[in-house]
């Protein structure tokens, strides 16, 4: 018996229209754990032969959406959505908030592995064993909030007529996507609860290749045996108080940082990076607070921190917009980026985001490109039908993200997300427009600047890690470091919400492990080889690419060249990266991941880390020699 | 101290954060697991935001007792709860369409009929609740309320309209 776990996975072929159980081996799950490293695991054996040729938007993909042993115990519910990313042709962990782990385990299974493409729109049910391919046709195009609106509803009628005697069951948990996701835009993400994102990574599009609206979960059963019961309800306790004294995220949500990372560390994207410090006083969260915010503590499954807070203008030309915070990410990129400064703007581009069914990361940074080119005049709103996407005009940048969502008219070269953007207008405009994409790998960088060297990044954050412009699993040495993309890996893999991590000490995380599993996981095992053999994994399919970009190491493990140039405004202006001190942490961090000096992993290191046939790959597709 | 005051748990659901550490503690106090669909207080979610918890709300005049044709329900003298004899109750589901919110609910394996017991009178549900600062469940005496305590009483439906157009307002009525 594995604590913790179900056991059992449900992998569901939506062109063969079968569903059937997979497994693994106790083994094999101490060592992946769940979510993010188990994604790893199954999408190499599946995959990893083929990868380079595997389209991310073709019925091959393969859809993961994988719970971890910690997934519903360790406070704050999160899923892990993977496959193929069509933003860095990698793999990418996404994980998400909401209940839909909890359900899926409550009904039996880990975890979700989607292959194949259904012959018309269509939405997935999973109730308790009961799994089901439903029509989608009627919510296609519908946008977030009217899909979940419709499928809360037939999902609860469809419980009732499964368990008839049962009474009221709670609503069945969905993930679904917009119109962005349908359209196989590159840049949309997978949603929950009309606000939550699994927002890098692309899987949005991913679903909408596979012509899969949403899936609803629900399980009657109970959450998996632990280990401990006594214990893990001691360690959430222990756990809630300390985040219950963690006033900044508890109070304001991330939205707290709207004003600190601009104005203190200097590192938030304004006008696509052209600057990342400002004054403005209306992006302090109070203003968020006291003008717009409709409820003040919303989390999810267990959450004791609630970062969340749902904003809604209730006067004005953006009345009834719905958002929740915006939390910092979206606030950035949705504000600042774009010229926006005012909330109302904010909150009414991230409400529109989330219907769309955007990252509001990865769209947010295609538009304020396409902005900048427009402020140079490298385009003008001929090239953009008639839009003319001005610094902090909201409407027009809501007009373009609407076009980008259905892939209309200039929306269907912006739908590839800014960097093949950029690449396909610099060949109509001969002109290499990429030196204005703010992206590592095709992902744009998430919302904390690196070059005034003031906030949690760093020089090499973004440029060495496997998961491209992700602000949450971010690279650092040495390997421990709370900021090291192993701890990144850990959390996706658990699966534990990141924000939850902030306020308690590393050895809670572990001792939560212990609970729940029983696993006397040591520590250094996950640093030495456990989480380090993920890292391999991921760093390999990345190096495989395809088919459409490939990164060279040497070349594409860098930072984009805005990040070079000096920052033009406040107290650190002047400041930025330095080439040969990146060049040296590059090297430094290679080392301690067991990498060369061209940044590929070292034949030894694959060996101790039994991934011999990852080298045998590396080898045949002639990038190792 | 003596006899002790018998409770009720005063619900304020626009402070509910839909955590549901209150369903947490509720199904570890009872069965030992963490089990969502066993537990006697539920949190709905029908429209995002208007999270409410859903549990028995002790009519004076207790419609479900008075229903079941097993004579399986009762209440507790002590604590004014109401209890489920687990051997004579059929699962008829009788109780939960006599219930002004369709509250009572089947426990997924014993097939019998969960209904909120105040915990023998230390609910744990307004303690967790409590304790997470939130303040949407508490403890309070029983005092001559009573019978406007049964209008919480109200189907999942129900209270979401009312919240939703609280949080919404108008333009709420898109998302019900």
């Amino acid at each position: 018996m594995t604590h913790g776990y179900c056991g059992k996975l449900l992998e569901i072929n939506l062109s063969t229209e079968k569903a059937t159980e997979a497994s693994f081996s106790e083994e094999v799950l101490k060592s992946y754990i769940g979510g993010r490293g188990l994604a790893a695991k199954i999408l190499w054996d599946r995959l990893g032969e083929k990868w380079e040729t595997v389209d991310p938007f073709s019925p091959e993909n393969t859809l993961l959406i994988l719970t971890g042993p910690l997934t519903g115990f360790y406070p704050g519910g999160r899923v892990c959505v993977s496959g193929k990313s069509p933003q860095s042709n990698g793999m990418i962990g996404s994980t998400v908030g909401g209940e839909f782990g909890i359900d899926l385990k409550c009904a039996g299974y880990d975890g979700l592995i989607i292959t194949g493409k259904a012959a018309k729109p269509s939405y997935v049910t999973v109730f308790e064993n009961e799994v089901s391919i439903r029509d989608a046709t009627h919510i296609w195009g519908k946008d977030g909030k009217q899909t979940l609106k419709i499928l809360t509803k037939e999902g609860r009628n469809q419980l009732k007529a499964s368990f008839p005697e049962y009474g009221e069951l709670k609503e069945p948990s969905a993930l679904y996507i917009g119109p962005a996701g349908e359209n196989k835009t590159r840049i949309a993400a997978v949603m929950a609860k009309w606000t939550h994102a699994a927002g890098y990574g692309g899987y949005g599009g991913v679903m909408g290749s596979k012509n899969l609206k949403a899936i609803l979960a629900k399980g009657l059963g109970p959450l998996p045996e632990v280990h401990d019961i006594d214990r893990v309800t001691t360690l959430m306790d222990k756990m809630s108080n300390k985040c219950f004294k963690d006033e900044l995220f508890r109070r304001w949500g991330t939205g707290s940082g709207g004003f600190n990372f601009a104005n203190k560390t200097s590192s938030e994207p304004i006008r696509n990076w052209q600057e990342e410090w400002h004054e403005e006083k209306s992006f302090a969260v109070d203003q968020f607070e006291q003008r717009l915010w409709v409820k003040k503590y919303w989390g999810d499954y267990g959450c004791p921190t609630t970062c969340l807070k749902i904003a809604m203008p209730k006067t004005g030309e953006f009345k009834g917009s719905i958002t929740d915070n915006p939390d910092y990410e979206m606030q950035a990129y949705l504000g600042p980026n774009l010229g926006v400064f005012k909330p109302e703007d904010s909150v009414y581009l991230s409400s529109l985001m989330d219907d769309l069914g955007f990252c509001g990361i990865q769209a947010g940074n295609v538009l304020g490109f396409i902005a900048e080119l427009y402020q140079r005049k490298i385009i003008d709103k001929k090239d953009l039908d008639g839009i003319q996407p001005k610094w902090g005009n909201a409407r027009a940048f809501g007009e373009l993200a609407k076009k980008i969502a259905r892939r209309q008219g200039i929306g269907n070269t912006l739908a590839e997300g800014s960097f093949r953007a950029a690449i396909k207008l610099g060949r109509v405009k001969k002109k290499d427009l990429t030196n204005y994409v703010v992206h590592e790998k095709g992902v744009a960088i998430g919302a904390h600047g690196i070059r005034s060297g003031r906030d949690y990044t760093s020089n090499i954050s973004y440029a060495c890690s496997v998961q491209g412009g992700d602000h949450t699993s971010t690279a650092e040495t040495p390997t421990e470091h709370t900021n090291s993309e192993l701890n990144s890996v850990l959390h996706d893999s658990g699966v534990i919400c990141m924000f939850n991590t902030f306020s308690v000490d590393e050895d809670l995380i572990w001792e939560f492990f212990e609970a729940v599993t029983g696993w006397t996981t040591a520590r250094q095992e996950w640093y030495e080889t456990n989480g380090l053999r993920i890292l391999q994994l991921q760093r390999a399919m990345l190096l495989l690419g395809g088919p459409d970009l490939k990164w060279k190491p040497r070349i594409d493990d860098d930072n984009p060249p805005r990040f070079y140039e000096p920052l033009p405004s406040g107290p650190y202006k002047g400041r930025t990266t330095k080439k040969e001190r990146f060049l040296e942490e590059r090297k430094e961090y290679y080392g301690a991941v067991g990498w060369d000096k061209n940044g590929l992993p070292k034949p030894e290191t694959l060996r101790k880390l039994r991934l011999q046939d990852v080298e045998a790959k590396l080898i045949e597709s002639n990038i190792l020699s | 101290m003596g006899a002790r005051k018998k409770v009720w748990i005063a619900r304020d659901h626009l402070k509910c954060s839909g955590c549901r550490r209150c369903e947490i503690a509720c199904s570890i106090f009872h069965e030992k697991r963490i089990w969502p669909e066993a537990s006697r207080i539920r949190v709905f979610m029908l429209v995002p935001g208007a999270e409410f918890p859903h549990f028995c709300a002790q009519c004076e005049d207790y419609p479900c007792v008075k229903s079941c044709p097993q004579g399986a329900l009762s209440v507790n003298p002590k604590t004014e709860a109401v209890l489920v004899d687990e051997q004579k109750c059929t699962a008829c589901g009788i109780c939960i369409d006599a219930c002004p919110g369709k509250i009572p609910h089947l426990h997924p394996v014993k097939k019998t009929i969960l209904i909120c017991d105040l915990c023998d009178g230390s609910p744990q549900c307004a303690k967790v609740c409590q304790e997470g600062k939130w303040g949407a469940l508490q403890t309070v005496s029983k005092g001559g309320w009573r019978p406007v305590y049964r209008v919480y009483a109200r189907k999942p439906e129900e209270v979401t309209r009312d919240l939703v157009s609280n949080l919404y307002g108008e333009t709420g009525e898109d998302y019900l």
